[in-house]
């Protein structure tokens, strides 16, 4: 590691102010932070920190979204063998779904980060470690069959308007994989919606499969898939969110780890949980629907993003049964949404910081009275 | 006994090189200072020239603004230096010892208010009164609701003052005793559960109430905001315990004796124990018998709050522990993605929280780099305080008072939330924005 080390110390000169390849100058910084924790010391407050950092917390749930992904792959080869009627080995199906996936997780980061690192250098910022998720979390709320060009365009889109824009990670108002996903969903209706684009086509033919994703039967009736079924995620839907078993392993490595906030994702599938009880009217409907389509997914990793997401611990509990209510609520009461998972986050990233306010306003309140009664 | 308070949220951080319990000795050095810097907001104005001699007890300098506060000397000597830095700042008066301290002679008879305050700013010990809000100098014009003294430290490697004041009961009693009639009150002394037979439960002129938990539990802010919190338009003195010691001591015998133990700990010095100094001693003399090698960074305080000073250097006047420990100037490859059994972390994240009773040897190392608020919920966790420390610092960073004397700004300052800088993901520098909060408070509203 030393000679990496030194390699990088003789390269520095040539990326500051001045050099040839100054305007590179945050790729390299980003790089280096990304192979060395920096030698920087404290020099004010604390003298000691706490060895976590940004990258860890990011990387953590990258790990979290690994099972949730390699099932998808998997998925995404089976659903395709399966519609074409073929048998096919296991290790065929994952070669399949790779070939499908990861070019589109591979234009995600290239298009993502290509703009992160453009912004930091633009701006004079270090690179920020927020894309390491979306990037992948971008790939995995799409429909297989999206096409590579619409992929990256979402991708451009939820990075600058989604966040760079409000200043970068921790900055933004809206979960930025969602924001891409929203932009897909406006600006190329036909390609995430119907019954033609959740299973993969072999390379060059020109009919696509037919297959609804039992959310969209749901619409007409009968969603078509035992809850059974829905749990273990051999179902067409967006490459990551069928397999609710692969969620709930990374919902318990983000839990354990304390990452993401137990109370955000707990009051997400209770809200669910409660306004499905309403609708449906009974325990086994109301569980299927937490299991379908996009909502373990969402209730996992994307509601309980915690800059998007309320940020006090009171407003967490709102925020999260609010997801849950609105999900079901536009998933059943709007057939021209089935998904409504995706809108439901949005909406309630927008009025997280309401919430948090309400909830910074009665301490504020607590504290006046307190100071009333003294006085 | 009264009840005690039990406190969930907060941090122990368990570092390696605490001190024994025994005071090895006594350390001398032949310069001894009074740093103006050592106390926030303070304008000083010099009441000596190089070459005056001093007793014990004589003024260096004064407070500019409010002349009566006077800022004395430890030992008797000769003023040998008047260290000043940029724009002629005042840094530091320094005084040869003589090789046997003689003390000025206080009149301690007054048993009112006003003689008890006039004799504790003649002698030089008005500056130990710290008030809040804010954590400056006390105003002795103001009328405190209360006084507090914590008689336990919890910060790491922090000293014990059982063993710091071991002995000292007659000068704590009479200090006690001085305090309540400023305060017009029985003291508030804040111990920790299990000190019931220690030597401050049996104290004079105190009220006690007991608390048990993690670290923040022994500041002082932590016992105020729960007992009775700090409202506007109201004014805490509080006074560390050593200082009680010290005052008592004056109203004892007439002489400002600036004699206290400090812990000297770490994993930086050899022998870490306790040792009897006067304030302001030179901090090679107190490091000379630890073997302190070159890349350590020496504190004084504790590894959250306290100061970091040159060996050459003199002690800070607060110093109740001297913490040695090395830097952490050095690359780590792929150091955020290891295991990490030997990186001690509030969260979860690394192997080590498998085995919480390990003794960690951290060093200054930043571990990562400053990013914008992001991991929500994390200060919440070490804060126990019904204050949302994130809404109060972003108040801070705007420079909005409204909003920071909604949000608390009254009942913390930066000691109470030095753990939500450690444990901050995003590495943000919570003391400081405090701290500028604070002086902004105090520039607008007086």
């Amino acid at each position: 590691m030393k000679c990496l080390r030194e390699f990088l110390d003789k390269q520095k000169p040539h990326f500051c102010e001045g050099g040839k390849f100054a305007k590179l100058h945050s790729v390299l910084t980003g790089f280096e932070s990304f192979l060395f924790v920096p030698n920087t010391v404290t020099s004010k407050g604390a003298h000691i920190r706490d060895a976590v950092d940004l990258k860890r917390t990011m990387i953590t749930v990258v790990v979290a979204l690994l099972p949730a992904l390699l099932f998808g792959i998997y998925n995404v080869g089976y659903q395709h063998y399966l519609a074409l009627g073929q048998d096919a080995s296991f290790w065929c199906m994952v070669g399949f779904g790779l070939l499908k996936v990861l070019p589109m997780i591979i234009v995600s980061y290239i298009v993502g980060l290509g703009i992160e690192f453009t912004v930091a250098q633009i701006k004079g910022h270090e690179i920020n470690e927020g894309f390491l998720v979306s990037g992948i979390l971008i790939p995995m709320v799409m429909p297989v069959e999206a096409p590579l060009w619409m992929v990256a365009v979402s991708t451009a889109f939820a990075v600058i308007i989604g966040k760079e824009i409000f200043g970068g990670t921790g900055m933004n108002i809206w979960n930025p994989a969602l924001v891409a996903r929203a932009f897909f969903f406006f600006a190329y209706p036909s390609m995430i919606t119907g019954d033609k684009v959740w299973v993969a086509n072999s390379c060059g033919a020109t009919d696509a499969i037919s297959a609804a994703t039992p959310l969209a039967n749901q619409v007409s009736g009968d969603c078509g898939v035992t809850l059974c079924d829905s749990i273990i995620g051999l179902i067409p839907g967006a490459i990551g969110e069928t397999s609710v078993v692969a969620i709930l392993i990374g919902a318990v490595i983000l839990l354990a780890t304390g990452v993401a906030s137990w109370r955000t994702m707990l009051s997400v599938f209770v809200g669910g949980f409660v306004m499905s009880l309403v609708i449906m009217g009974n325990v086994d409907d109301a569980l299927l629907q937490l299991c379908l389509g996009g909502f373990a997914f969402g209730a996992v990793f994307m509601a309980t993003d915690p800059v998007t997401s309320a940020q006090t611990n009171v407003g967490k509990y709102v925020y999260g049964l609010l997801v849950g209510v609105m999900a079901i609520l536009i998933r059943l009461k709007n057939p021209g949404y089935p998904e409504g998972m995706m809108m439901a986050i949005l909406l309630m990233n927008s009025f997280a910081p309401l919430i948090d306010w309400v909830v910074v306003q009665a301490n504020i309140n607590r504290r006046m009275k307190r100071a009333k009664v003294n006085a | 006994m009264s009840k005690v308070i039990k406190l969930k949220k907060g941090l122990d951080i368990n570092l390696c090189g605490k001190a024994e319990s025994v005071v090895k000795g006594t350390v001398k050095s032949n310069l001894y200072a009074v740093k103006p810097t050592d106390f926030k907001a303070l304008t000083p104005k010099l009441s000596v020239k190089v070459g005056d001699t001093v007793l014990a007890g004589d003024a260096l300098f004064v407070d500019k603004l409010n002349p009566e506060v006077k800022f004395v000397s430890p030992v008797s000597g000769k003023v040998v230096e008047v260290a000043r830095g940029e724009r002629r700042k005042l840094l530091a008066v320094v005084v040869e010892a003589d090789s046997k301290t003689e003390y000025k002679k206080f009149d301690v008879q007054g048993g009112t208010k006003e003689a008890i305050k006039a004799t504790m700013l003649d002698a030089g010990v008005w500056p130990m009164v710290i008030q809040r809000p804010y954590g400056i100098i006390a105003n002795a014009n103001v009328e405190p609701k209360a006084i507090y003294v914590s008689a336990f430290d919890s910060a790491p490697l922090a000293p014990d003052y059982q063993v710091a004041l071991k002995g000292k009961e007659a000068d704590l009693n009479k200090g006690f005793e001085i305090l309540s009639k400023l305060a017009g009150k029985p003291v508030n002394l804040g111990l920790k559960a299990g000190m019931e037979s220690s030597i401050f439960a049996s104290m004079k002129n105190v009220e006690i109430n007991y608390f048990d938990g993690p670290h923040p539990v022994g500041n002082v802010g932590i016992q105020i905001a729960h007992t009775s919190p700090i409202n506007k338009g109201e004014y805490v003195w509080t006074v560390n315990i050593q200082d009680v010691a010290i005052i008592g001591h004056l109203f004892n015998s007439g002489n400002y004796v600036a004699e206290k133990v400090v812990a000297v700990a770490g994993s930086g010095v050899a022998t870490p124990a306790y040792y009897q100094v006067t304030a302001g001693v030179k901090m090679d003399a107190l490091l000379a018998s630890q073997s302190v090698a070159d890349n350590y960074r020496v504190i004084c305080g504790n590894v959250l709050t306290g100061t970091k000073v040159a060996r050459d250097c003199y002690m800070c006047y607060y110093t109740n522990v001297v913490t040695v420990i090395p830097e952490g100037d050095h690359y780590e490859f792929m150091g955020w993605m290891m295991p990490g059994t030997k990186k001690f972390s509030a969260s979860r994240l690394f192997g080590s929280f498998l085995c919480p009773k390990k003794e960690y040897d951290l060093d200054t190392n930043y571990n990562g780099e400053g990013r914008a608020f992001v991991v929500s919920g994390q200060y919440e966790n070490v804060l126990p305080m019904d204050i949302y420390p994130v809404y109060l610092l972003k108040a801070a960073l705007a420079g909005d008072i409204d909003q920071m004397e909604q949000l608390g700004i009254y009942e913390v300052i930066p000691e109470d939330m030095a753990l939500c800088e450690f444990v901050c993901t995003s590495k943000i520098p919570v003391q400081e924005i405090l701290d500028n909060g604070i002086a902004l408070m105090m520039k607008e509203t007086n």
